[in-house]
């Protein structure tokens, strides 16, 4: 069955532990606000002392250099700072990085190796032009990725055809495309290209 | 954003220990909705307890053919479980209706159940809310309403509940398994949120420092027709503006069993009881249905700017009934 454990189920993770608070003899409790925290990102590995405020999208931008996933709301609406964690999308903009510590982050810049041709998606986007400012265009494609693989694991979406089997991959239409990319907005309203460029790359 | 302590559990026990050793602590679901209220100054915790990696994460049919989901399951995958689309489509289908593919695969089953309202005053640490705020006043009585309460709201608030997944879980008579440093209980879905009265600090039953730990959905309603629709100003990552669940059942061209509940009308998923008393036995005529819709929305007391929600949960209503039955009627 497709259903995965908790977020963090890679070797990487730590022993699961009290990771904030020191328990001293006393038992008094020494509060902290930073934890050590170890994010594999794109394939590599990445040890930092994290405030607990801080979201998995600032530690992406601002320690990682990666600036491909965009903060448009900050609040979960938009879905501009779309990532994947452990192979499936979210929204890094609601994620406390700290609660991911073990965990694999893919980001639009992590879609290929080093030197490697563009992905698929992102060509798809560059041949039917679907963007025009671009500022969407990161969470767009990482979205459409995890929802090209939930479709192929059996995940229906609000306009799936009852008739579809239960727990069998789900085709695409384009209401399909349209519905499950709706976490997703466009302020430049690219989106007949998108839904295109998608329907490309599963066609 | 206040700084905060953080502390991952390895056990429910060892969860509720830590909870209770630091005051002002929160649970961690997803962190769908925590996260953002935190941003926003609504919520304030000293320390957050991490949920998610605790063993909840398991689906169990039970011998007496229900079936437990444990509060860590994802939104996502409880929609996509066979077991669910098969037996309990209601449930599928509302938790496909809300958020995003983004949201439903962080979102909990237990993180749902407990999100706080979507009002907008709530969200506002500059207005007054007695939700946020007991004795500040409630801005939105008198305010933008358009979204608010039309059942059972009171002089102190006019909120609605805005999950989608607990308006199904209240018709399909499902149960809420709760721990807490007493022991476990169990909260029947339809009881579960409570209605405002003077006390809209409360959304729930829970009591302090009590966890989730998953759902039931029982076999009295399993393998019954059932279904969920949801009306939104847009057509899809939207907030309900009224929908309705609900799961009939006609015998011998009599209906036999009806759970009926409305959602976004109320603090709480409405269980629509009279309705359902008036149908049980009745032919399921369109007749018998608009009899039994009006009887239940005779109680609405809708505010200056949203007596619309009133036919249009009537319209959801009479159509989902009309469907569930379609086979029977012919
Ligand atoms: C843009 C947007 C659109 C949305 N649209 C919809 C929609 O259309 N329909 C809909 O139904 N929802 C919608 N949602 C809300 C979403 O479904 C909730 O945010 C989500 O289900 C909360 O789950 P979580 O696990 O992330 O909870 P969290 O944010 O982690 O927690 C929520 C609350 O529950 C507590 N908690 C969490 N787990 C437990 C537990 N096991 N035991 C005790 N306490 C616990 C937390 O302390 C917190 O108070 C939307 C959200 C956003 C941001
Ligand atoms: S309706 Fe409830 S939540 Fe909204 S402002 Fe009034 S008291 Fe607060
Ligand atoms: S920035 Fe995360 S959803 Fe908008
Ligand atoms: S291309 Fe400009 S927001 Fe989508």
């Amino acid at each position: 069955m497709w259903i995965r454990g908790p977020y963090g189920t890679s070797p990487l993770r730590k022993g699961i532990h009290d990771m904030g608070t020191d328990i001293h003899a006393d038992g008094g409790l020494s509060r902290r606000h930073h934890s050590e925290t170890t994010l594999q990102v794109n394939g590599k590995p990445h040890t930092l002392t994290l405030d607990h405020r801080r979201v998995l999208l600032d530690v992406l931008r601002e320690d990682l250099d990666l600036c491909g996933a965009k903060k448009g709301c900050d609040h979960g609406q938009c879905g501009a700072c779309t990532v994947l964690v452990d192979g499936r999308r979210v929204n890094s903009c609601l994620l406390l990085a700290v609660s991911l510590d073990g965990c694999e982050v893919t980001t639009v810049e992590g879609l290929t190796a080093d030197g490697e041709e563009l992905h698929p998606l992102q060509r798809a986007f560059l041949d039917r032009d679907a963007f025009q400012c671009g500022y969407c265009t990161p969470g767009q494609i990482c979205s459409a990725l995890g929802a090209i693989s939930e479709a192929a694991e059996g995940h229906p979406s609000h306009v799936t055809d009852p008739s579809v089997p239960s727990g069998r991959p789900v085709p695409l239409s384009r209401d399909e495309i349209r519905e499950r990319l709706s976490g997703n907005l466009c302020r430049c309203g690219a989106y007949p290209r998108i839904a295109e460029a998608v329907e490309d790359v599963v066609r | 954003m206040k700084t905060f302590d953080y502390v991952r559990a390895a056990s429910v026990e060892e969860a509720a220990e830590a909870y209770a050793a630091r005051p002002g602590a929160r649970y961690l679901g997803g962190g769908t909705n925590l996260v953002d209220l935190m941003k926003l100054g609504v919520e304030r915790p000293a320390a957050l307890v991490d949920l998610t990696r605790l063993p909840l994460d398991a689906v169990e049919e039970l011998p007496d053919g229900s079936l437990r989901v444990g509060a860590m399951v994802r939104n996502s995958d409880l929609a996509a479980l066979p077991a669910v689309r098969d037996r309990w489509p209601a449930l599928s289908q509302a938790v496909l209706a809300g958020a995003s593919g983004q949201l439903r695969n962080a979102a909990t089953t237990g993180g749902n159940l407990l999100q706080r309202t979507r009002c907008p005053y709530f969200q506002d640490v500059t207005k007054p809310c007695n939700k946020r705020e007991p004795g500040s006043g409630c801005g939105a009585r008198e305010g933008v309403h358009r979204d608010h309460a039309v059942l059972g709201h009171s002089a102190q608030c006019v909120a609605t509940h805005p999950s989608d997944m607990a308006v199904a879980l209240a018709a399909l008579d499902a149960r809420v398994e709760l721990y807490g440093v007493e022991g476990t209980r169990e909260v029947a879905a339809a009881d579960f949120h409570r209605l405002p009265g003077d006390r809209p600090d409360l959304d729930t039953e829970i009591r302090p420092g009590e966890i989730v730990t998953g759902v039931v959905l029982p076999a009295s309603t399993a393998g019954r027709p059932s279904a969920y629709r949801k009306a939104r100003d847009r057509a899809s990552y939207a907030f309900a503006l009224a929908s309705v669940a609900a799961v009939v059942r006609v015998e011998s061209g009599v209906v036999a069993q009806a759970g009926i509940a409305f959602g976004a009308l109320a603090h709480r998923p409405w269980r629509a009881r009279r309705a359902e008393g008036a149908l049980v036995g009745a032919a399921p005529t369109d007749d018998a249905f608009e009899h039994a819709v009006d009887l239940e929305l005779a109680a609405a007391e809708p505010l200056r700017d949203n007596a619309y929600k009133v036919p249009l949960a009537r319209a959801l209503a009479l159509d989902v009934l009309t469907r569930l039955t379609a086979s029977a009627r012919t």
